[in-house]
């Protein structure tokens, strides 16, 4: 990249560039207070307590970037997190198709919000207000008190580093084999992460769904002119988010061996995952920003969190010292707004 | 003329469009033949719009039949029409502002490779098509946010020639672009003409339709009223047929100046004024009375002038004085409320002059709340006779002050955006391009209107993309180049040679 273009991608993702920044600050600083600072031990237990935030913020992602609201990713992911809670155990084939309903249960939740939105031609903060509670009532059927039966040696394994992973299924010589060294104190969770991140959004962003998407948070009018697929691209994106919100879900379940259909928890995941996105340089506005943005929102939003177990602070201080760390955290956005020279472009 | 095949690439028969019961379309027989260029003529609600947005794809008829090549169609959407060949370039740009220019350009069909796009070769594509309408100083890597208007709608031509059309639609595709992307175009509607697409050219200027159309069709309330090949018909005898009435001089007369005009203290007065790398030390004076017009090529730093004298750029260097007293004003709102009260008619109806969704009436009131408030609260009475004094001024033809004021045509709108302003009773009053792309009919009262307001004594800074404007408004014209005032003319040298010498700073000063 020469410095031309790496001044322009600078200056474009200001938000996302200052998010990371944030993000680097505040895991390097907490990994120095913490006595065991930088080990894999803690690193895992920091990504299996990110993963759920992570999926269901990327989740969030698409409605916003469409310019809309999806109130309804907490829910899909309590609801998932409860159909999870039946099916993933006995034989593997067995766990294989249990993992396989239930993400087909959140992308199904998915497609019948787009569709709403667009056959039903409702607003998307209404529609998924209405679909969300529909969810947690589903989720109450399954699941009526916390519980359920999850796989042992999948949970051990998905929520481990790479070598208990390796040394549960007894493949690649138990993590011992050469190749697989260099990797074999990173936590699973992480990848799993990365993984679902670059196979789902890099593909997204250069299809033409994808480019759909952002243009209709752009400027609808202008996509429907072009002769873009206006109705198709908002489906995707729905469906998209429910996908998302269901590995969430999904990840939940093995990391806690359990379902609960928990409604508070279904509504701060939802809140937060509005909190992430903006974080992560997405514009409510829609059109601007991207998923990968509030994958590193939704790890600030932890990062923060994590303070409270290393520092002595009363517990009771926490929302409201997240409240302030938040605000804070949102107004880096203001900078822009200092070095503009027309102000007739602070509302473009 | 060039001869032409005989299968009308597009016919309408009897088509027929009704919104709530207002006719828009009726009983409209029309052909148009590939390899030819039409040009569509009509005042704005002649129902040229409807009939694009028809064959477009954007609206369906309520009657009648459209054949492309022979074979009936019916679009539904406009993708479709884009399938069969359709491309139109509307007035209301269709770019995605946050999207990249190659990804505007290869918007619906980006090349491929693997199912996903290849950002490479779509930056190639667009350069190609950049170079094809000479172009080639825009980044296909920039975003279309960053671009002017003229630059915008370069990319916009770029991109429907992308799309390989049939039938090209161009719905005042050119009403801000600059005189040499305008010869641009006309160089590729004659290569696609020799190709044998068929162009539809609307355009409120009479000399750009002249110049380039074979066919010409006018349309007047909503009926196809006649189509005759080029030069069959004097402009006199069009704009009849347009009007459906004799038009008086285009321009009101300009009074003869008064000798003392210069001595005076100017309304307006401005010093080196500068802005960042667009304006760079620009000398004007505006008098009261005085129509002074600002000429130059497109982005020489005409709009951003206008918007640095009514406080909205920041960090703006030089001396202004207004009313006898220096200081730029520092916002809008400071600008409109000073002792001597500024106005500003922006560039850009939709967004800046407009809450598109309002009322009229709520629109009207817009920059005038403060005068007819009584405390906290409007005083509805005030208020009313405000609307009325104001719709009678501009002659503003509504149904009900209570409608969204999207619901009037684009002339109506200018009238409102001006008549909002009037109602605070400027001093000053800055025009950015308000004629572009209103129907002669409108455009002839705005003049009128301009020359009166200057003869009430109110000064007037007048920029304009159209030349024949200058010179047939303005008392004087100052022409800029490179963010200065390169030449300034008065009375009877403005001429187009002179605009034109002077807009690409040939210096024929002594002229």
């Amino acid at each position: 990249m020469t410095t031309a273009s790496l001044g322009r991608w600078l200056s474009r993702n200001m938000g996302f560039s200052a998010a990371l920044l944030l993000l680097a600050i505040l895991f390097l600083t907490y990994n120095s207070l913490h006595p065991r600072g930088f080990s894999s031990a803690v690193a895992i237990q920091n990504a299996n307590e990110t993963v759920a935030i992570a999926f269901v913020a990327m989740a969030q992602t698409l409605p916003v970037l469409l310019g809309g609201l999806d109130l309804s990713v907490g829910a899909v992911m309590t609801l998932t997190n409860c159909v999870a809670s039946e099916v993933l155990h006995g034989s593997p084939l067995q766990i294989v198709f249990g993992v396989g309903l239930t993400l087909l249960t959140g992308t199904l939740f998915g497609f019948m919000n787009g569709c709403i939105v667009v056959y039903g031609r409702i607003q998307p903060i209404i529609a998924t207000l209405a679909t969300g509670a529909v969810a947690i009532g589903l989720a109450l059927l399954i699941r009526p008190k916390p519980g359920g039966n999850v796989d042992d040696d999948l949970s051990w394994a998905l929520t481990n580093s790479v070598w208990d992973l390796a040394d549960t299924y007894g493949f690649a010589e138990g993590g011992e084999a050469w190749w697989i060294r260099p990797f074999a104190d990173i936590p699973v969770p992480f990848l799993i992460v990365v993984i679902v991140a670059t196979l789902v959004w890099v593909p997204f962003r250069r299809s033409v769904i994808g480019r759909t998407v952002y243009a209709i948070g752009s400027a609808e009018g202008a996509a429907y002119m072009s002769g873009l697929p206006i109705q198709r691209a908002k489906i995707v994106a729905f469906t998209l988010g429910g996908f998302l919100a269901s590995c969430g879900g999904l990840y939940l379940a093995i990391q806690t061996s359990s379902g609960n259909a928990d409604i508070q928890q279904a509504g701060a995941y939802t809140l937060n995952s509005i909190a992430a996105v903006v974080l992560g340089g997405t514009s409510l506005l829609g059109g601007t920003g991207g998923a990968i943005g509030s994958l590193v929102g939704a790890m600030i939003l932890r990062v923060i969190s994590f303070y409270f177990r290393i520092l002595d602070i009363d517990p009771l201080l926490q929302p409201l010292i997240e409240g302030l760390v938040l605000l804070t955290a949102v107004s880096f956005g203001v900078f822009r707004t200092l070095r503009v020279r027309n102000q007739l472009d602070l509302f473009r | 003329m060039q001869a032409t095949s005989d299968t009308p690439i597009v016919e309408y028969q009897g088509i027929s469009r009704y919104f709530a019961g207002i006719r828009a379309l009726e009983g409209v027989h029309f052909a148009c033949r590939p390899g030819s260029i039409h040009g569509i003529l009509g005042e704005n609600g002649a129902g040229k719009s409807t009939l694009i947005k028809i064959m477009s794809g954007v609206l369906q008829p309520d009657a009648g039949t459209m054949r492309l090549a022979g074979r009936t169609v019916n679009f539904a959407t406009p993708k479709a029409a884009n399938a069969a060949g359709i491309v139109c370039m509307f007035q209301e740009l269709s770019l995605v502002p946050d999207l990249s220019v190659a990804d505007n350009i290869s918007i619906s069909d980006p090349p491929r490779r693997f199912g996903l796009i290849d950002r490479r070769a779509q930056v190639r594509r667009a350069e190609e098509l950049l170079a094809a309408v000479r172009c080639e100083e825009i980044d296909p890597r920039a975003l279309v946010r960053e671009l002017s208007l003229s630059r915008r709608q370069m990319v916009e031509i770029a991109k429907a020639l992308g799309r390989k059309p049939k039938v090209l639609i161009l719905d005042e595709a050119t009403s801000a672009l600059t005189s040499r992307d305008v010869e641009t175009v006309y160089g590729l509607l004659k290569d696609l003409k020799a190709k044998g697409v068929a162009s539809l050219f609307i355009s409120h200027r009479m000399h750009e339709v002249d110049a380039l159309c074979d066919t010409l069709s006018v349309f007047r309330n909503g009926r196809h009223i006649e189509t005759f090949a080029k030069g069959d018909k004097s402009e006199r005898e069009i704009v009849r047929l347009m009007i459906g009435r004799d038009v008086e001089a285009q321009f009101p007369p300009k009074p003869s100046r008064k000798p003392d005009a210069k001595t005076a203290e100017p309304l307006l007065g401005v010093r080196s004024l500068s802005w960042g790398k667009r304006l760079n030390g620009v000398d004007l004076d505006v008098g009261r009375g005085e129509i002074v017009g600002l000429g130059g090529l497109d982005g020489q730093g005409q709009k951003e002038l206008l918007l640095a004298l009514f406080g909205v750029l920041r960090d703006v260097d030089g001396d202004v004085t207004v009313g006898g007293r220096s200081g730029i004003p520092s916002s809008p709102a400071a600008a409109s409320s000073a002792a001597t009260r500024m106005a500003l008619v922006p560039e850009d109806r939709k967004t800046e002059g407009l809450m598109l969704g309002m009322s009229i009436a709520d629109n009207l009131l817009a920059a005038s709340y403060g005068r007819i408030s009584k405390g906290p609260f409007l005083d509805m009475a005030a208020a009313r006779r405000e609307i009325s004094d104001g719709l009678a001024k501009l002659q503003i033809k509504i149904g009900d002050a209570a409608d969204p004021v999207m619901t009037l045509s684009g002339g109506n709108q200018q009238k409102v955006v001006i008549a909002k302003w009037l109602m605070i009773d400027p001093d000053i009053i800055l025009l950015n391009d308000p004629t572009r792309g209103i129907d002669v009919g409108t455009k002839q009262e705005i003049y009128r209107l301009m020359r009166d307001l200057a003869n009430e004594g109110k000064a007037i800074l007048f920029y304009s993309s159209d030349y024949a404007e200058l010179i047939g408004c303005c008392d004087r014209v100052s022409v800029l180049y490179g963010g200065r005032v390169v030449s300034e003319q008065e009375g009877s040298e403005i001429t187009e040679e002179s605009l034109v010498a002077a807009s690409l700073n040939i210096g024929t000063e002594a002229a």
